[in-house]
């Protein structure tokens, strides 16, 4: 076996100093993923190296909090792929309808963009009165922006093309008004989320649930840590509860592979078996 | 730049190369079904391509590609391990990236130069998990993205070629490239599609 490159011995230091000392772990993550972002960081962060960067983390709570905003990936979009949400619409509400009242889990939800939408899509299927909604990330100033729930004005074109994409039954600018140069999204949509700081790397379940969507967060993961999350969701969803995945993510290579049916593929929409 | 060709360039890579990644924008179908159409059957090598395309969620590349070329294609899957003789496509909306267990995996960050998959984030990639046994190809485009991935191939001991600029329907990616380095190759489509047989040759 070759030696180690020195960034790589590096970056495998400094992703260990970070679990050590803040108890984020990324130990599990994409290695290209996590290369580019560290590297993006030196630049911003104006470190000549890793290991400067390094000691910076282990001495500065302040940097840290700051590395973590490169490595978290917090970039979403309001009805991000329209058809997973027409799926949830069509295949999944009509169950859901059924249920007395509901909890449904968002996990990684980033600056909130997925869990705004979801909250739309369960009000207009008359289903957000009865629904707690916990929206989770390991990114406390994602989770604070998400809380906010205002958002760009600029991309409301884009959301509103997705929301019509996703089956919307009304405008989406019913939803919000302008406000703080954003769009502040109407606060009783967020009655009855709760916000947060979950890790799926380091935490365990914290309560039954009938859909679980994780978008775009197990793409980063290696297959032990997906396994791990996907494990989460397992025992987290009640006999015959939903899981939404990405558009790239899939549990067919999984451990969990036999414990879900497939309700819409192409959407990654599974139910517990 | 010195007329070297590209038979003595490639003879003179000290490593043997064990994947090809290329990229491609404006007037990239034509370009790839030109330089690909030499390929065998079976050929050798792992190929990955970027082509910038809409933000479409489902692309028919891969298919198109396979049956004009008649050689294995497909989309890149996440996690999926390189095969010799297959023709990967990113897909559209994620970046794609060549981890160093020579699997391929995406990620949704922002678009680069308004494309997602970027050619950067492949390039880049690709060069960390191959460094040498690495060649790069950069196509026509028009805008900049790739230009620093392939010099970073370059830097790591890979072999680049870069499209000749007057070869090219749009020469604008070909010439950022050239700003940043100075590539093993600068040949127009049939001297890459040469250059690709003599690669499955060798
Ligand atoms: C690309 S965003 C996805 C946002 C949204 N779900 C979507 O699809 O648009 C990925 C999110 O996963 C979060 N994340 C990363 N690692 C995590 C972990 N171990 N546990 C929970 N969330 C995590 C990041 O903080 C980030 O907000």
């Amino acid at each position: 076996m070759a030696p180690e490159r020195t960034r790589d011995i590096e970056l495998r230091l400094l992703v260990e100093a970070i679990y050590l000392k803040y108890n984020y772990d990324f130990r599990d993550y994409s290695g290209a993923s996590l290369k580019r972002r560290v590297r993006h960081a030196l630049i911003q962060l104006k470190c000549q190296s890793i290991s400067a960067l390094q000691e910076k983390v282990l001495h500065e709570p302040g940097v840290f909090m700051q590395l973590l905003q490169y490595l978290t990936i917090p970039v979403s979009e309001m009805f991000r792929d329209p058809g997973y949400f027409l799926a949830l619409r069509q295949n999944v509400m009509p169950i859901l309808r059924t249920y007395p009242s509901l909890k449904i889990w968002i996990a990684g939800c980033s600056t909130g963009e997925e869990v705004y939408s979801m909250a739309i899509l369960l009000k207009e299927e008359g289903l957000l009165e009865r629904s707690i909604i916990y929206a989770t990330d390991i990114n406390p100033v994602s989770l604070e922006r998400a809380e906010r729930g205002i958002f760009s004005l600029d991309n409301m074109h884009s959301y509103t093309e997705n929301y019509q994409q996703a089956g919307g039954l009304k405008s989406l600018s019913d939803y919000y008004t302008a406000a703080y140069d954003g769009a502040l999204f109407d606060k009783t949509l967020r009655a009855n989320i709760t916000f947060a700081d979950h890790s799926l790397a380091t935490d365990t379940v914290f309560a039954e649930t009938h859909l679980v969507s994780c978008r775009n967060v197990l793409i980063y993961f290696n297959k032990p840590l997906q396994d791990r999350a996907l494990g989460l969701f397992h025992e987290s969803l009640c006999h015959r509860g939903f899981l939404g995945l990405g558009s790239k993510e899939s549990i067919d290579f999984s451990a969990y592979a036999r414990s879900f049916e497939a309700l819409s593929r192409a959407e990654r929409v599974f139910r517990k078996l | 730049m010195s007329p070297r060709n590209w038979q003595q360039a490639l003879a003179a890579h000290p490593a043997p190369i064990e994947a090809l990644v290329v990229g491609a924008s404006a007037g990239g179908v034509s370009a790839l079904l030109t330089i690909f159409s030499g390929l065998p059957a079976n050929f050798r090598l792992p190929i990955v391509v970027v082509l910038h395309l809409q933000d479409n969620r489902r692309s028919e590349l891969a298919e198109v590609m396979g049956r004009r070329l008649g050689v294995t294609a497909k989309e890149a899957e996440s996690r999926e391990q390189l095969q010799a003789g297959t023709l990967y496509f990113a897909a559209p909306g994620y970046h794609l990236s060549i981890e160093t267990d020579h699997s391929l995996s995406f990620s949704r960050e922002e678009p680069v130069y308004f494309s997602r998959p970027a050619i950067d984030y492949l390039f880049e990639s690709a060069a960390d998990a191959y460094g040498a046994n690495l060649a790069g190809i950069l196509l026509t485009g028009a805008n900049q993205d790739g230009a620093a991935g392939l010099a970073t191939i370059k830097q790591m001991g890979g072999f680049t070629v870069v499209q000749d600029p007057q070869d090219a329907h749009v020469p604008t990616m070909p010439l950022a490239a050239l700003e940043l380095h100075q590539p093993d190759v600068v040949a127009g489509l049939e001297d890459i599609r040469a250059l690709l047989i003599e690669l499955e040759a060798a």
